[in-house]
């Protein structure tokens, strides 16, 4: 036992040595795997930071949100979505009345078109929404007031502006009061909303102007549909209450027979979170494996490496083999070179990793994330494509006959 | 037993070229006793690199038996024909062989390292320093073999050869690169070592390096053709000098 660790030591002495020898060729070797590991790490920092900064966009939404779209029918078995939006206003207003389980309700249709105030001209996302929606939302204004219960009935020329849009416009900051033309249709600014920043999808939120629903409907778009609700619970944990009863009135609305897909789809906070969870998901594994790859190659170069070295050194380890080196003894010393250049390589390129993550955050503005978990499994993978690189040039130095390899010029 | 350290009996070794079968060695018998200066002479192609590569355990032979201090390793396979080299066979080669960027004492100590001897690393240091002293080399234990004469490489590739104390010393051309001044060192050398009771044998092709033993051995054509004592040995300047000063201090 004692003698066995003796020479398990001295099999590591040989091996060291001889990366030791040859320091730039090693550090030229370990390159590859520098950058592989550090490819691996920065890149899942990036995936985990965007995953990290969509899921608290999410939370933002408020853990008793609900988002109801029209959509999906079922016809025959096959899912079709009809592009015809079935909810009405209608249906949105029949909500809070008949769900006890529901606090706010706020109808929604989207469109997009330019806003001119004078000389100014700003493409941007137009919503309507309604009263209750700043409550949904969480969302406050910052100058000015939101519109009124009478400006929807009335359908109303008024509209509040993102803070993007309030500052492209009116870079003074007098938006409001002030009048904004949307496809020629005169609005007054109300006000201008709080400063939110990027949503999960990585837009502006504070790119858009709201206006009441019905306004947005009739005298902007001219249909009698909407295309979405958003809906809060009274509390979080009556989420799933304040669903079933949307659910079971918009279908008994919309006349959608038992066992019959509904025609329209509802996502709860949670929902969406879990789906965005699984989308950041497939861009780490993507990220990930594009990284992995340049792990691979760095590891073709490190079996590159070790092949030529062991032909270089056929004579060396002739004369190895003639004063009493075994098959298992060549085998160690070039595998446990190929093992420790890649576990430098891999710790360096922890390091670098580490370092890049943090330029990219800085430079970039980026939010990432580093994780114990990714950096040790870049730094496992490392050890592992080592052994698995240096076996085959290992293998072919052990198997070398000691007569011909003496012989080796 | 026979009392012989090395005994090959009916020794055969075939090499397969394509359909052509070279016989390189040819029912050779040799016995070598304990003690023994043993040079083994030929032309190139005389079998003599076959001899020596199974006399050192680096190959078998394809019929016959060789016995090594007691040993049949005729049969051994790969990694137990590496432990008797390891453990009986030293080493010295034409072209020296030291390992490149690695100190004179880190060489010496390599055998150590891959020997069941299981010697801490101080011990292990402590002997290859010992042989060193052993072949004149004090003060030359962190010198790398770049930066050591031919003749001192040389000597560093014995010292390696020595320090497993093997049983016998397998010199093969070791003066093959060397100047005739520094051969005659390198010779002396092995006659210091075999007047010390070490078994050497010395292949080589040249009938005037081959009289430094005390027996000849010629082979051709993969026979022994004769096997006779050296009637006039040949002694170095410094030997005979040495010969001729009045014997008075013992060394």
């Amino acid at each position: 036992m004692r003698a066995g660790l003796v020479r398990t030591g001295n099999i590591l002495k040989v091996g060291l040595k001889t990366i030791l020898r040859n320091t730039m060729r090693s550090s030229l070797t370990m390159l590859g795997i520098i950058i592989g590991v550090a490819c691996v790490i920065a890149m899942v920092a990036v995936a985990g930071g965007a995953s990290q900064s969509i899921q608290s966009s999410i939370a933002s939404l408020g853990t008793n949100f609900i988002m109801i779209f029209p959509g999906a029918v079922t016809q025959s078995g096959a899912r079709i979505f009809t592009g015809q939006s079935t909810l009405t206003p209608e249906d949105a207003a029949a909500i809070k009345p008949e769900c006890p389980a529901v606090a706010y309700v706020s109808a929604g249709v989207r469109t997009a078109g330019q806003v001119i105030a004078g000389e100014s001209n700003w493409g941007t996302a137009i919503y309507g929404a309604d009263v209750d929606w700043p409550f949904i939302r969480a969302w406050n204004v910052a100058e000015g007031s939101f519109f009124t219960e009478s400006d929807v009935k009335g359908a109303a020329k008024v509209c509040l502006l993102g803070s993007t849009v309030s500052e492209s416009l009116f870079p003074d900051g007098d938006a409001v009061g002030h009048l904004v033309r949307i496809k020629n249709v005169p609005f007054r600014v109300l006000g201008v909303l709080d400063k939110k920043g990027g949503s999960m999808m990585g837009a502006d939120q504070d790119d858009q102007v709201i206006a009441p629903y019905t306004t947005v409907m009739k005298r902007l778009m001219g249909t009698p549909r909407i295309s979405l609700i958003q809906v809060a619970a009274v509390s979080p944990d009556r989420v799933q209450e304040a669903k079933e009863q949307i659910e079971a009135l918009l279908r008994q609305r919309q006349r959608i027979p038992p066992g019959q897909d509904s025609n329209f789809m509802m996502r709860t906070q949670e929902e969406i979170a879990s789906t965005a969870a699984q989308n950041t998901r497939t861009l780490s594994i993507l990220l990930g494996s594009v990284a992995a790859i340049s792990l691979l190659v760095g590891g073709i170069g490190i079996m590159n490496i070790m092949l030529v070295s062991v032909t270089e050194r056929t004579r060396e380890i002739g004369v190895r083999m003639a004063i009493g080196a075994k098959g298992r003894h060549i085998l160690a010393q070039f595998l446990l070179e190929a093992v420790v250049l890649s576990v430098v390589g891999g710790a360096i390129g922890v390091l670098l990793g580490i370092a890049a993550s943090a330029l990219i955050s800085e430079l970039a503005g980026w939010p990432v994330r580093i994780g114990a978990g990714p950096v040790a499994l870049a730094f496992g993978f490392a050890a592992l494509v080592g052994v698995f690189f240096g076996l085959y040039p290992a293998r072919k130095a052990a198997r070398l006959d000691p007569i011909e390899a003496l012989r080796y010029e | 037993m026979s009392g012989l350290l090395v005994e090959l009996r009916a020794v055969v070794k075939t090499y397969r070229t394509g359909d052509v079968e070279v016989r390189a060695l040819d029912r050779v018998d040799l016995g070598i006793a304990p003690g023994e200066f043993l040079a083994i002479m030929g032309p190139s192609g005389s079998g003599k690199s076959t001899l020596m590569n199974i006399l050192g355990c680096l190959d078998r032979p394809s019929s016959g038996s060789y016995i090594l201090d007691g040993v049949d390793v005729a049969s051994l396979d790969a990694d137990q024909r590496a432990g008797i080299r390891n453990a009986k066979i030293g080493f010295v080669f034409q072209s020296f062989n030291l390992l490149p960027r690695t100190s004179a004492l880190e060489n010496v100590e390599l055998p150590l390292l891959y020997g069941e001897s299981g010697l801490g690393a101080r011990e292990r240091l402590e002997r290859s320093r010992a042989v060193l002293h052993r072949v004149g080399l004090d003060g030359r234990e962190g010198h790398q073999p770049s930066q050591l004469s031919g003749g001192q490489q040389q000597r560093v590739a014995i010292a390696r050869a020595l320090v497993t104390e093997p049983a016998v010393l397998l010199a093969d051309e070791p003066t093959g690169n060397l100047d005739s001044r520094t051969s005659e060192e390198i010779l002396d050398i092995f006659r210091a070592l075999n007047d010390g009771g070490r078994t050497v044998i010395l292949i080589t092709h040249d009938p005037d390096i081959a009289r430094a033993g005390r027996r000849v051995v010629q082979i051709r054509d993969g026979r022994i053709v004769s096997d006779e004592p050296v009637a006039a040995r040949r002694t170095s300047a410094r030997a005979a000098a040495l010969a001729a000063r009045p014997a008075s201090v013992p060394s």
